[in-house]
């Protein structure tokens, strides 16, 4: 690995080099090894960031809200870094990446830093990119990053754990009664955020989420998630100030976990995510990504198939071609 | 390691706001597996550039048809070559007439797509011309 290159790339990063820090990021996204190891090398310079996650359905206003939380955090002098991921095409392996759409106006701020990810699929490994992505903008000094995602899959799930604060986003009349919600984004949630609270099932919704939380036995650290209406973007004054509002109350909860004990719990769960990934990463996704290329998963797939052996066959040979030690 | 996925932008310089080509290359290209990034209507040169850097893209598909490509897809060259960007390709589409082609080509546009052109065709041109480039670091 080439040590001078490493260190002027991570001095182009230090200089807030837009098109070197989005590169990177592909890299990290690629695996490829030498990014892998500037992530390590920047990685104890990093947690001055504070990190919010935000999460919700399909065309619940994700973006539109980052938008305006991006302007409230500006108006307070912040600069703010986004990872904007879309699901990518399990069959044809493309992404349509379109979150970015909303949040055009900010692209002649310098202090905003943008990037689409795609989800890549189960062995693409999004939880360990997203993880090192929010590293590198946590190194190039962005004060606040937000990480928006849809909350389907497991591997999304698992990014809200990078989160210092993560906001769930539901809206009215969409057939999601609270009680269908999956268990993990519910009790994941820090801040809740009815978007679209014009909507005449708002206060049905409302309700339910407060008899919901309600039912909760305790709070860890007595946090009960505050549930924050926001109304049409029709009116983009009164939702700008509703915004505003959402910022104070993201800021009360960072407040919130300078509280010890809580903060050693979520890094307690991060960390425990971290390291999961990190052995999927080290060890799972190359040795599948060995026998794609050399053919050997399409043999094996033709078995199952036709029958001849099942899945778990398979599995206990490839671990008996690979581990050394008995598990 | 795994073959790296391009990245494409889609992108509609000025005021016009006729979108539906856009969209169909924009999900033409997810289907040929690249990651496309949408950027939607209105964008001024700058934004699209900006954007394309942010995003790390390798190639910015520009489409206009109001008339305006030959102010706004140069201007799109022009400032990625200040920035340093231009090994980033560029093409376009839209309602532009045969007789404007040269001055595109001469203004940096490495290849024009107008209305008609079998999709393949773009994607084989693509497949051929476009590679992630190791000059960014």
């Amino acid at each position: 690995m080439d040590n001078s290159r490493i260190e002027k790339i991570i001095e182009r990063i230090k200089a807030k080099d837009v098109r070197v820090v989005s590169r990177l990021i592909r890299n990290i996204e690629d695996r490829i090894p030498e990014a892998k190891e500037i992530v390590k090398r920047i990685y104890p310079y990093t947690g001055g960031a504070k990190v919010i996650g935000i999460t919700g359905a399909p065309g619940a206003g994700k973006s539109t809200i980052t938008d305006f939380l991006i302007t409230s955090f500006r108006k307070k002098g912040k600069t703010v870094g986004v990872l904007a991921v879309d699901p990518t095409s399990p069959f044809t392996g493309g992404a349509l990446l379109g979150d970015r759409v909303r949040m055009q106006s900010h692209a002649g701020d310098d202090g905003v830093f943008i990037r689409s990810l795609a989800t890549r699929g189960a062995l693409g490994g999004l939880s360990a990119a997203v993880e090192d992505a929010i590293y590198v903008l946590d190194f190039m000094g962005k004060d606040i990053i937000i990480v928006e995602t849809v909350g389907t899959g497991q591997s999304e799930v698992d990014i809200m754990n990078n989160a210092h604060t993560i906001l769930v986003v539901l809206t009215p009349g969409m057939g999601d009664d609270v009680q269908t919600i999956k268990a993990g984004i519910m009790e994941i949630a820090d801040i809740f955020v009815i978007n679209k609270g014009d909507h005449p099932n708002t206060t049905k919704l409302y309700m339910d989420l407060m008899r919901a939380l309600d039912m909760v036995q305790s709070f860890p650290g007595n946090w009960r998630p505050p549930i924050v209406k926001l109304e049409s973007i029709a009116n983009p004054i009164k939702f700008a100030q509703q915004v505003d509002e959402l910022r104070e109350k993201i800021e009360e909860h960072f407040r919130f976990l300078e509280d010890k004990d809580i903060f050693e719990e979520r890094e307690r769960r991060k960390a425990r995510v971290q390291l999961i990934n990190a052995v999927k990463s080290q060890m799972l996704y190359p040795i599948l990504e060995r026998l794609e290329e050399d053919g050997e998963l399409e043999k094996m797939i033709k078995g199952i198939v036709k029958k001849e052996a099942s899945p778990y066959n398979y599995a206990e040979d490839i671990r008996e071609r690979f581990l050394r030690e008995e598990v | 390691m795994a073959k790296r996925k391009l990245r494409i932008m889609v992108a509609k310089p000025g005021l016009d706001g006729h979108d539906r080509g856009a969209r169909i290359l924009a999900r033409f290209f997810r289907d040929c597996g690249y990651e496309v990034i949408y950027t939607g209507c209105h964008q001024t040169p700058e934004q699209i550039v900006e954007a394309a850097l942010q995003e790390d893209v390798d190639l910015i598909g520009l489409s206009c048809l109001s008339g305006a490509h030959k102010e706004l897809f140069p201007k799109v060259v022009k400032l990625l070559r200040e920035k340093g960007a231009d090994d980033i390709v560029v093409i376009g589409g839209g309602i532009i007439p045969k007789q404007d082609f040269q001055y595109l080509y001469d203004a940096g546009i490495k290849e024009v797509f107008t209305p008609g052109t079998p999709l393949e065709e773009i994607k084989e041109w693509i497949d051929k011309n476009v590679k992630v480039e190791d000059k960014v670091l």
